[in-house]
């Protein structure tokens, strides 16, 4: 194997109103099965080695994480060189129960967008809600970015983590450079 | 002459001159200045001609209502045409030219039509050009076509970067004037999330310049420091130059904020489109003042009377030196008081009223010497690119000339129309206040949200209420009902001010001045300015049967301008409901739509220009091809490589090469696109054999097996390979553009029919990279990477296998789409460029050479293979393309099998598929149709079969085709006619769909 | 644009996250049943002015589908409720009832 390539080669976007920069190779992983059984909690906290998510939330510390994705859908986060080891604990977890796991650390490009106008650019491609007393961090929401699909969360109060679908990594790029490019600044959010 | 004046002009900043061109002519303004203000500043009256008669045209307006002033604006990237001058902020270096005229604009030969206007009446058009049809299309079009239309179409990619932006409040607030600031002032202090849109520059809307007290504080003052405290609310979003421009289902709204229009060189986007979401939305949208009807009130000079003002206070701009003031109402009688005050000439002002007694006002006009002429009218306006003087009329009566007064400007006020537009953009209905003369929000009948409550209040002037006292009352009124609904609380106590109080005279409605102006006079007497639209049309329309004002619309084109009958509509709509004997509430109004004025499709597209017009998907080999050759094809959103050229080869010659090599010797093909789907537990074999019309449980592990899937419909949607992983685990092969759509077809299916079935499925398409390795000499490329055994013994034909290949770790699949021995390795994608390019060199002694989709085409078009979307399109089911053997007989159920059982499915009519053969080794064109004999009910020549794919086969030296055919699988030998498009006709031999190796020999070596 | 609530993770949204999938509660008939059946299951839909109870899936969101009471004239939603029911549960059936007293629920 050589080094692994994610999808934007780590392109970062820095002379505008946020800085936009291509994170990774991260390990992540989808789980699909009943939430509430006490086989995914321990399953997924173990590996991801952080909180098990409310609802519409992402728990996470460094490279680990756990998101709630739909009412029988985590995506655990954990280092990019982990995951083969976590796939197994999860399966060896998950033996008698009906469920799935599936590495899709490679099917995703994920972005950070960082700065005081960050809540900005995103608000330029989400319809949704991005109020600094509506959207908190760790609060998770799948939506839309333009035209694809996409998932985002706080880690703090200035930046934003995003997931999409690899091969449109450098759509999703080029939409939030655009979004951040110089002298768009909204003015809103209490900025 | 119109000038600027010494003093005055409240906007401008006259310590930054601005210099600009019309039609090439350096003028001067300030910074401040709309394009409008700075052209009467440079006594530029004459802005345009009409549409149709090319008849002179001066500015009207001061805002989004101006019918006249459309210029275009700009050259090459940033060139822009039907820009309002009323709307167009001006800055140093702006170019205008004005529109519709030629050769110039002062001496314009299409004015001769206003000679021929008797001629010229009210759907003259579509009487005139209805015969001889032919002429239509030959005579007619391209004579009209050269003559008419406004602005350019612009020629250059647009320079500019636009943007959306998703806002969400509480209360959005649409209008910055004293009843959208206190409005926004009392909901905010609930403590809700406001935003406040004003379409100018400035706050306050029309108080500044009609004045008035609040609390005792000037009213522009007042406003000054509404502004300054609700800038410093947090929970309130003020927006200049920032329109309503719509209001739609569930609160959404759309802005539309200008922010560089005035800025030629300033970073950033020019617009941004804001796409709000309101839990209701307040309506302050303020008031139009109407024109008054009488003959040439279309000749450059004559203005709205409160526009006038406007230009006079805001811009420091006089629009003439006498200017005779007509009116039916109060509010005129303002401007006659500024011009004095200003120290201009306004030698009478024409009231068609009669009163009992003088108003304050009116008190007011004549203590300052002004001439006051009641229970008269305009019988005419004297002049031609500009007034020169009126004759004066009694308003009763058919317009005999009392007297002529000499003038050069004249401003007019028929009174004024609530702007309801937004009100009636998603369903609001209208009532006629007989009052004010105007159609005004029914507050009864509001637009329906989701809850089913009203979500759009109307505020102030919007409201149908003027005096100031009385708008700031009911914009805190209105916001206060508002904020209890959504469940909010105004601080206990909180009243509006109080503004003082002026007694008005009551207008009149005045809808033809004189009251029986004879033909002559209606002749001239302008409705709609932009499209001339005349009173006498308006009653033609009537008199020929137009009485639905939806059709006198379209009849006579009132309204339909770009100004959209903002000044006209009202004036119409009381000449047509005058010329049926009706009242003007029933007649009714045409339907307001959005967007209230013009904004730029730019600005709706947003983000969606140039390279992010779509998503492109790539694929993790994407920028090897790009470099390598690749001539693109979109498949889906994806772009795989069409077929990788090298040196000065044609697209042709390449994929002929890559056919050939792929026999011979050995091809790489890109196939990360097929989409991947997992399918887990323990009902995962059951529900894939509904899914499949073949049977997916009994699958070993360790296999593949094609499948095919149809629709409910019985229709074929999607073909590929599937691979039993381990007990409870299969793997679905989709088509490329099937990955999404069939993966959301399975989740449907469990989530709405079979949600009690133990399965789960994961659409893992991107997280593989996937190659397939064809050809004579795979397995040794293979080899030579080494890692794992891939003889035939250890991996058969139509099995899988995990490994290592090259230190690679890969998972594949002996499955073949070309009948070549082929193997498709699938590896992580962010290993698949590493993985390509070791197969590149592992293969390079081998006669390795990368192929394209076309390639792929023929080696499965040789051997027989279908191709979804080629043979399918929707109406094909697996039987008509001899597939049976992938249609299970043990199986109950699977989708689409009830369907199939349909007479029409089972007919022996339906095509079936099979080979085709040109006589003469020619290539068939794809999609071209078999003839049969005679002729169907419409005429056409019967058909009996279709092409569905079609190739140059280099590897038989001759054309290939698939086609459905009429009992085709019995017809074997016959020759079928094709005509071609150009006149040139096939023929073509039934034969055998396998036209290459037809024992399999090849693939399974 | 309407702003559907998706019953299966809350989310209350533009209808650019949502899919319209139409008419709710169909009942399907495969194999064996009468041509009658099986047009009407296949092609016979509904279309009322007013109470109607729809399919939606958040697309672009949770990826799962739910159901909708909806009024087709004025656009009101009365309920989102789940999509693994085969008839509008009784609190849906009240909701609707308390906002259009005279409704009756069609066969």
């Amino acid at each position: 194997m050589s080094d692994p390539v994610t999808a934007m080669k780590n392109a970062t976007f820095t002379n505008g109103i946020a800085e936009v920069r291509e994170i990774g190779p991260l390990g992540m992983i989808t789980l699909r099965g009943d939430l509430n059984a006490s086989y995914m909690r321990k399953a997924a906290t173990n590996v991801a080695g952080v909180d098990y998510p409310e609802v519409r939330t992402c728990t996470c510390a460094g490279e680990r994480g756990i998101a709630w994705m739909s009412p029988d859908e985590l995506l655990l986060m954990c280092p990019y060189d982990e995951v083969s080891a976590a796939l197994e604990k999860i399966d060896g977890a998950f033996a008698k129960q009906h469920a799935l796991a599936a590495n899709v650390s490679d099917a995703r490009a994920v972005f950070q967008v960082s700065g005081p106008h960050a809540r900005e650019v995103v608000a330029k491609l989400a319809p949704v809600d991005l109020d600094p007393q509506t959207f908190t961090p760790g609060m998770f929401r799948r939506s839309r970015l333009a035209q694809v699909p996409a998932a985002f969360w706080m880690r703090d109060e200035v930046t934003f983590q995003i997931i999409c679908f690899r091969s449109v990594g450098q759509y999703v790029f080029d939409l939030l450079s655009q979004a951040a490019q110089p002298g768009s600044e909204v003015g809103v959010f209490g900025i | 002459m119109s000038t600027r004046l010494a003093t005055g002009g409240r906007l401008l900043n006259k310590s930054k001159p601005v210099g600009f061109t019309f039609n090439g002519k350096q003028m001067r303004g300030y910074a401040g200045d709309t394009l409008a203000s700075a052209l009467l500043a440079n006594d530029q009256m004459l802005v345009g001609r009409s549409f149709k008669y090319h008849r002179p045209r001066g500015i009207v307006a001061a805002g989004p209502e101006e019918p006249n002033a459309l210029v275009n604006l700009g050259s090459d990237a940033t060139f822009e045409p039907n820009a309002r001058a009323t709307t167009t902020p001006l800055f140093d270096g702006l170019e205008a030219a004005s529109q519709n005229h030629w050769p110039s604009l002062e001496f314009d030969v299409g004015a001769i039509n206003k000679h021929l206007s008797r001629f010229l009446p009210a759907g003259f058009y579509y009487k005139m050009f209805m015969y001889p049809r032919a002429f239509w299309k030959h005579v007619y079009e391209p004579v009209i076509r050269q003559s008419a239309g406004l602005g350019k179409a612009p020629k250059d990619r647009d320079q500019d970067t636009y943007e959306h932006f998703y806002g969400f409040c509480d209360v959005l607030i649409v209008g910055g004037g004293v009843a959208g600031l206190q409005a926004a002032m009392s909901a905010a202090k609930s403590g809700a999330r406001v935003i406040v849109m004003e379409q100018t520059a400035h706050w306050g809307g029309r108080a500044p310049v009609d004045g008035g007290t609040v609390d005792g504080t000037p009213v522009d003052k007042f406003v000054d420091e509404m502004v300054a405290s609700l800038s410093d609310m947090d929970n309130v979003t003020l927006r200049l130059n920032t329109m309503g421009a719509g209001v739609y289902d569930h609160g959404y709204a759309l802005g539309y904020e200008r922010l560089t229009d005035d800025q030629a060189e300033a970073a950033g986007p020019r617009h941004r489109l804001w796409r709000v979401r309101a839990a209701h939305i307040i309506t302050a949208t303020g008031a139009i003042e109407r024109p008054l009807s009488f003959a040439g009130n279309d000749i450059p000079g004559v203005m709205l009377a409160a526009s006038l003002r406007d230009y006079l206070v805001n811009y420091g701009v006089s629009a003439g030196d006498r200017t005779v003031v007509v009116t039916n109402n109060d509010n005129a009688y303002l401007t006659a008081i500024a011009l004095k005050h200003a120290g201009l000439d306004v030698p009478l002002i024409v009231d068609a009223r009669v009163l009992p007694q003088d108003s304050a006002l009116m008190e007011q006009a004549k203590a300052l010497g002004i001439r006051v002429l009641m229970g008269h009218a305009i019988a005419s306006v004297k002049g031609g690119k500009r007034v020169t003087g009126v004759e004066v009329c009694a308003q009763a009566g058919e317009g005999a000339v009392l007297e002529e007064i000499t003038c050069d400007a004249v401003a007019m006020s028929g009174g004024w129309s609530p702007v309801v537009h937004l009100w009636s953009h998603c369903g609001g209905k209208l009532r006629w206040d007989t009052t004010h003369a105007c159609f005004s929000p029914d507050v009864d009948n509001p637009p329906l949200g989701a809850d089913g409550a009203g979500f759009v209040t109307p505020a102030g002037a919007a409201a149908g209420v003027f005096a100031l006292d009385d708008v700031l009352n009911d914009a805190h009124a209105a916001a206060d009902g508002v904020m209890t609904t959504l469940g909010f609380k105004l601080p206990k106590g909180l009243t509006a001010p109080s503004a003082e109080r002026r007694e008005d005279a009551p207008m009149a409605p005045v809808w033809m001045m004189p009251q029986g102006a004879a033909i002559k006079l209606r002749e001239k007497t302008w409705l709609d300015y932009q499209n001339d639209v005349k009173v006498s049309d308006v009653r033609l329309a009537a008199q020929e049967g137009f009485v639905s004002v939806e059709h006198a619309k379209r009849y006579t084109t009132l309204g339909m301008a770009t100004d959209q009958g903002k000044l006209s509509n009202i004036n119409g709509l009381a000449t047509l409901a005058g010329a049926l004997d009706r009242d003007i509430p029933s007649v009714g109004t045409t339907t307001f739509r959005p967007p209230y004025h013009p904004i730029s499709l730019a600005a709706i597209a947003g983000d969606s220009k140039n390279h992010t017009f779509q998503p492109i998907r790539r694929t993790p080999m994407h920028d090897w091809h790009d470099a390598n050759g690749a001539e693109w094809e979109p498949v889906g959103a994806w772009r795989r490589p069409y077929a990788f050229k090298q040196g000065d080869e044609s697209t042709h010659d390449a994929v002929m090469r890559e056919v050939t090599n792929t026999r011979n010797n050995m091809g790489l093909l890109d196939a990360s696109t097929l989409g991947k789907i997992i399918v887990k537990g323990p009902d995962a074999g059951r529900f894939l054999d509904m899914m499949y019309t073949n049977m997916m449980s009994n699958l070993k592990v360790g296999k593949c097996r094609y499948g095919l899937m149809c629709s409910e419909n019985g229709f074929l949607i999607d073909d590929g390979v599937v691979a039993r992983i381990d007990e409870d685990t299969w793997l679905c092969h989709t088509t490329t553009g099937g990955a999404e759509s069939i993966h959301g077809h399975m989740e449907e299916w469990l989530q709405t029919e079979w949600w009690d079935w133990k399965v789960y499925v994961a659409n893992v398409t991107e997280q593989y990279a996937q190659v397939a390795v064809v050809g004579p000499n795979a397995r040794k490329c293979l080899e030579k990477l080494g890692g794992m055994d891939v003889s035939k013994d250890a991996l058969g034909f139509m099995e899988w296998a995990d490994g290592t290949l090259g230190g690679f770790k890969v998972r594949i699949y002996r499955i073949s789409f070309s009948g070549e021995l082929s193997f498709e390795i699938a590896i992580d994608a962010s290993q698949g460029q590493a993985f390509w390019d070791a197969l590149m060199v592992a293969g390079n002694d081998l006669g390795v050479m990368p192929y394209g989709t076309e390639c792929l085409h023929i080696l499965r078009a040789e051997k027989g293979f279908i191709m979804i979307g080629d043979e399918t399109d929707g109406t094909v089911i697996p039987q008509d393309l001899g597939l049976h053997w992938a249609l299970s007989k043990k199986k109950d159920d699977y989708l689409g099998k009830r369907a199939q059982e349909r007479s029409h499915m089972t007919d022996p009519a339906r095509w079936k598929l099979v080979g085709l053969e040109t006589v003469d080794g020619s290539t068939l064109p794809d999609g071209a149709y078999a003839v049969a004999e005679g002729e169907n009910a419409n005429g056409q020549r019967n058909t009996q079969g279709r092409v569905t794919s079609s190739y140059h086969s280099p590897t038989l030296g001759k054309g290939i085709a698939m086609g459905l055919v009429l009992n085709g699988p019995d017809r074997m030998g016959e020759v079928l006619t094709f005509p071609g498009v150009d006149g040139k006709e096939f023929e073509a031999r039934i034969c055998d769909a396998v036209f290459y190796d037809k024992e399999g020999e090849k693939q399974n070596v | 644009m309407l702003s559907p609530t998706c019953h299966a993770c809350g989310v209350t949204a533009e209808e650019t996250e949502f899919h319209a999938g139409g008419e709710a509660h169909l009942k399907r008939f495969g194999p064996g049943s009468s041509d009658a059946e099986f047009e009407s299951y296949l092609f016979t839909r509904q279309n009322p002015k007013g109470v109607h109870f729809e399919r939606w899936r958040h697309a672009n969101g949770c990826g799962k589908w739910f159901h909708v009471a909806r009024c087709t004239m004025t656009l009101e939603v009365f309920a989102s409720y789940s999509a693994q029911t085969y008839a509008p549960p009784a609190d849906v059936l009240d909701a609707i009832k308390a906002r259009r007293p005279d409704w009756e629920m069609e066969d």
